[in-house]
């Protein structure tokens, strides 16, 4: 068993809780005694408030408390920082002053007896404001201030700008994306509790241990009298990595009025106070020598952020190594709009930054008359230009080769709409994938329990991946305990410590402690097995095996394991185990690889536009579960597609609001719009130099690059190079 | 949400009654719309008058080869109802291009025909919207106006969509809606029943005051005529129109013998393209006929610099589903 176990298709341990309803959601809490909270934002996107009126809101039933910025209780910022786990990218308190940076900002919060009275009174808040003129786009806030560069992030080699000028071939081209909002399924929400002065809080969380930690700062407290859950989340996408303002509206409205509070954030203003991730420009300048070879890449981004913070989109976070160059340059910057402030969304950075390299990369191998796929395989490297050092393990080449062939990526016509189905005119196009591998420190402890079950603790989070699934089958793969004798317990930060759910880190950074603490589970079961008086006294634990739930002598006799607890009277033998970050990466660039293959069909007589088939092959290390991985690359060709075709937060450039804050207008793939078929090659080649499981992440490898390999399919179709997405009917309209 | 008070009504006579004693009544059946608005607090009834219990849930036909729909009669009984999918299966694709199932499941015929737009402007209950709040002007003219805005019918007032498909199948086939109210009982030409935006773009029916539907009845279909629904749209589901056409056309040989044609997600009403009917009728099913007639549909068509898009696109509407019609032949 322990050798099949890994990588196995295994069914979502958690599937049944979630499908039967019984797997309960950070808004699923009723403590008894809880009051609703529900907010006032703000109509306005920027300017001041000039009064609060809440005596007819007082007088609506069952409210209990109005807070604004006149009495809302006096919090600390958090210093927000990665290291000391308290990471937000809002720094502003809620409520802190009268200014108004954003439509959708919290003005006031009313606290209720129901959750349909805290509503209703929060239309008769009567909030009066001074407006002043909002920075409503991009592009108006680099017309009117310019950006400002970001000094992280930058790289530079080589001499990138003389290679350009002085190169036989070039192209130059600028791309945009728009903000898009995450719209997981689960509104964020917290049910807060505060007890003696402890507290314990349901959030929707990416990570347990930073909400911890950043509440604990805020409320200046200390973190161990915390207990923050998360055990199941309706997806994040990034947007629950870090504590936003409901959370600390919901947590002190609860300690101002001694009873717990839940606070739901409603489905429009996930699109304001919740992150989003953020608009881009970037331009793109590449050249070759006649061969086709890169002699010079310059990737120039500029990306829009708050007045309250600074988030900055590292749109060329791949571009520095992806292909072998010479002489490349990469910078970003940022511009200050009057939105929310941005946040990490699935592949940050590279999403984003993939769509105008990969795109770009296409226009350079059309300038020069070669095919895409020739072209990026010419340009292949093993090398990380931008550290000097090699890979740690790269099978971008295979991932080229078996996801073409799968394809039929040689019968591919290269003339611009040669390709017909009926009505339709079939465009192919494609595009490399990449990712970061990295890896945080773990802790977690795995009991061998003496009822014959095995628990394993983690304060890492299941947002809907599998985490769950996989580090069972990671406890099965050590014990040979079958996936139903052992409970996974996560999601709560009083477990030991975990990473958080994001960056495609998880798993390479919780299994490899959960399996060190399984192993010392087991090496302590052996001590007990061989003390005085047991089973297996005077025997050397060397002798002794552990197999599906039975440990054997060496030549000898075998026994149920719960007999050697039960026997000496004791609940179980346990390991807990740390097991460390990124210093292990000395010496190599760790990243995950891959290559999309993208059919669109067009129709031109009635402008309709679909993704018909997807190959995608990715290199990701070892696959820890062919399910829920697959489903993990599935998901993210889906979102792929919206980000090419359909997803784009619209605000109105007069007033700085979002104008399509719902799902009917927020347009996201429906199943109907699934390709016909999705083909993910997983090539599964253990990368053991970051781990001992040889796992990378899978998060978010897959989005990477969809966007483009869309942009190549329908510039194959239509002959229009679409740089601005999403990709609308209409860019395809014009003649 | 405000508090509101409830009844519902065992009959016709009661639910108008007990509208008439209400405050700020409204009549409510499905809900698909009334209850959306009135949690964002764009729609504030104060008494909710539910019809759901006063029958008006049968499809039948008239002895003179007409169809009579209840109000009460859902999204979903409606498309899959065999009179349906038998004499007008252009009503059915409509409606089953509408909303997803749950929402067809509660919506129901007469709740179809009093839906409300989708305009941001109008649901922010914030900005100016001469719909929500006459006079203070309409936020989406010079403002994003892209997906659920309308090309034909515009005003200087108005600008939104209407979002139905169900209507658009009901405007192609033609018919009357029957509607009771403090004065009796009235019949109203489908096509009469919705009103153009024009200066009163509250105005958004031929309804008096206190009067609810009761039926819609449909022509007697057009004999020996093939119909189809096609509905263009940015994804392939769950999203309301950009352009769409209901056609129904009879032909003799090769030759048009009658036609109805009717757009969606183009018009500020259900909209029934007389024009172009007219100018197909007599001529040779052909592409070159079917762009003729399409040009016709369109004149007048008063865009956005953002939904400009959508005339060519309801025009290519109109000869995709003309020439489905009428086969391969034509094409």
């Amino acid at each position: 068993m322990s050798q099949s176990i890994i990588g196995a298709a295994k069914p979502r341990v958690d599937g049944p809780a979630k499908l039967s309803g019984q797997a309960r959601y950070a808004a699923d809490h009723f403590p008894a005694n809880m009051a609703y909270a529900y907010g006032v934002f703000s109509t306005i996107a920027a300017g001041k408030i000039a009064s609060i009126d809440v005596s007819k809101a007082r007088q609506q039933p069952g409210v209990i408390e109005i807070f604004h910025h006149g009495n809302f209780p006096h919090l600390h910022r958090s210093p927000s920082s990665f290291a000391s786990q308290t990471k937000v990218d809002e720094t502003r308190l809620p409520f802190e002053d009268d200014t108004i940076y954003y439509g959708g900002q919290f003005v006031a919060l009313v606290v209720a007896d129901t959750f349909e009275n805290a509503r209703d009174a929060a239309h008769y808040v009567d909030v009066q404001y001074t407006p002043s003129e909002p920075v409503t786009s991009l592009s108006q806030a680099l017309q009117k201030n310019g950006s400002k560069p970001s000094e992280k992030n930058q790289h530079e080699r080589g001499n990138p700008d003389g290679a350009y000028q002085s190169a036989p071939h070039k192209i130059e081209a600028t791309y945009t994306t728009p903000v898009e909002t995450h719209n997981p399924m689960e509104m964020h929400a917290t049910t807060a509790s505060w007890n003696d002065g402890d507290l314990t809080f349901y959030e929707a969380s990416q990570g347990v241990v930073f909400a911890k930690n950043t509440i604990a700062a805020i409320f200046g407290i200390n973190p161990a009298r915390i207990d923050a859950r998360s055990p199941y989340i309706g997806s994040g996408f990034g947007s629950k990595l870090w504590i936003w303002p409901h959370a600390v509206c919901a947590t002190a409205a609860s300690r101002e009025l001694g009873r717990p509070v839940q606070l739901m954030v409603p489905r429009h203003q996930m699109f304001t106070t919740t992150g989003h991730r953020p608009a881009t420009q970037q331009k793109l300048r590449l050249a070759t020598d006649d061969d086709g070879k890169l002699v010079s890449i310059s990737h120039d981004s500029v990306n829009s952020t708050s007045f309250v913070n600074r988030y900055v989109e590292t749109c060329g976070v791949c571009t520095s190594s992806l292909y072998g160059c010479d002489n490349v340059r990469v910078t970003e910057g940022t511009a200050q709009v009057n939105q929310g402030t941005p946040t990490s969304m699935r592949a940050p950075g590279a999403a984003p930054g993939l769509f105008a390299l990969e795109s770009a990369i296409d226009e350079m191998a059309e300038a020069l008359n070669m095919d895409p796929l020739a072209f990026r395989k010419k340009n292949y490297t093993e090398r990380d230009g931008s550290q000097d050092k090699p890979f740690s393990s790269i099978h971008l080449m295979e991932a080229y080769d078996r996801g073409a062939e799968k394809f039929g990526w040689s019968k591919r016509d290269p003339e611009i709409g040669s390709m017909r189905n009926g009505t339709e005119i079939l465009g192919w196009g494609m595009a490399a994938c990449n990712w970061d591998a990295l890896r945080q420190s773990s802790h977690a402890r795995v009991a061998l329990r003496a009822d014959g079950r095995a628990m394993v603790s983690c304060a890492t989070q299941d947002i809907g991946t599998g985490t769950y699934t996989i580090i069972a089958q990671t406890v099965a793969d050590i014990t040979g305990l079958p996936l139903d004798r052992i409970d996974v317990e996560i999601g709560d930060s009083a477990y030991p410590s975990g990473p958080i759910s994001g960056g495609s880190w998880a798993s390479a950074s919780a299994l490899p402690a959960v399996q060190n603490a399984a192993r010392k589970a087991v090496d302590q079961l052996k001590g007990f097995a061989t003390q005085d008086g047991a089973t297996y006294a005077d025997a050397s634990t060397d002798k002794l095996s552990f197999d599906n739930g039975t440990l054997s002598l060496e030549g000898g006799e075998s026994t149920d394991y719960t007999a050697v607890l039960k026997g000496q009277r004791l609940a179980e033998a346990f390991g807990e185990a740390y097991t460390g970050g990124d210093e292990k990466k000395d010496g190599y660039s760790y990243r995950s690889f891959g290559a999309h293959f993208v059919e669109i069909g067009w129709d031109p007589g009635i402008s309709r536009l679909r993704v018909h088939r997807v190959v995608s092959a990715i290199d990701v290390g070892q696959i820890v579960n062919e399910k829920t991985a697959t489903n993990q690359v599935e998901g993210a060709i889906e979102m792929g597609i919206g980000m090419a075709l359909f997803e784009a937060t619209e605000y109105d450039h007069r007033s700085g609001m979002p104008v399509n804050n719902n799902y009917a207008e927020y347009v996201v793939p429906t199943h109907a719009d699934s390709p016909e078929s999705i083909d993910v090659v997983l090539l599964d080649y253990p990368d053991y130099k970051l781990n001992e499981l040889g796992v990378r992440g899978i998060g978010e490898i897959g989005i990477t690059g969809m966007a483009a390999a869309v942009a190549n399919a329908v510039y194959h179709a239509t002959g229009k190079r679409v740089r601005d997405l999403p990709i609308r009917i209409e860019d395809l309209m014009r003649t | 949400m405000r508090d509101f008070s409830y009844t519902q009504a065992g009959s016709v006579g009661a639910a108008v009654k007990a509208h008439a004693q209400g405050q700020d009544a409204a009549y409510i059946a499905g809900g698909t719309t009334l209850l959306d608005l009135a949690k964002l607090e764009v729609m504030r009834p104060g008494h909710l008058v539910d019809v759901r219990k006063t029958g008006l849930d049968q499809v039948e036909r008239t002895s003179d080869g007409r169809l009579r729909i209840g109000t009460n009669v859902t999204n979903t009984d409606l498309a899959y109802h065999p009179l349906v999918q038998e004499h007008y299966p252009v009503l059915s694709e409509a409606i089953l291009a509408g909303a997803a199932t749950g929402i067809r499941n509660k919506a129901t015929t007469g709740g179809n025909i009093m839906q409300r737009c989708r305009c941001s402007y109008f649901r922010d209950n914030v900005s100016p919207c001469n719909k929500r709040e006459p006079g203070s002007g309409c936020s989406a003219i010079g403002g994003k106006s892209r997906a659920v805005f309308a090309v034909l019918g515009v005003s200087d007032h108005c600008i939104v969509a209407h979002p139905s498909d169900m209507c658009v199948a009901m405007a192609a086939i033609g018919g009357y809606v029957t509607v009771n109210g403090p004065q009796g009982e009235r019949d109203i030409d489908f096509l009469d029943f919705h009103l153009l935006p024009g200066d009163t773009p509250a105005q958004e029916h031929a309804l008096e005051p206190g009067e609810m539907i009761t039926h819609v009845t449909l022509d007697a279909p057009l004999q020996g005529a093939g119909s189809h629904y096609l509905k263009l749209r940015d994804r392939a589901s769950y999203q309301f129109a950009l352009a769409s056409a209901g056609v129904i056309v009879a032909t003799d040989g090769n030759t048009i013998r009658d036609a109805r044609i009717a757009l969606g997600g183009v018009g500020t009403k259900p909209w029934r393209a007389a024009d172009a009917e007219k100018a197909l009728i007599g001529q040779p099913a052909s592409e070159d006929t079917f762009a003729r007639v399409a040009e016709i549909a369109f004149k007048g068509a008063r865009p956005t610099e953002s939904n400009a898009f959508k005339v060519p696109l309801g025009k290519q509407a109109i000869v995709r589903a003309l020439t489905t019609v009428t086969g391969p032949q034509a094409s």
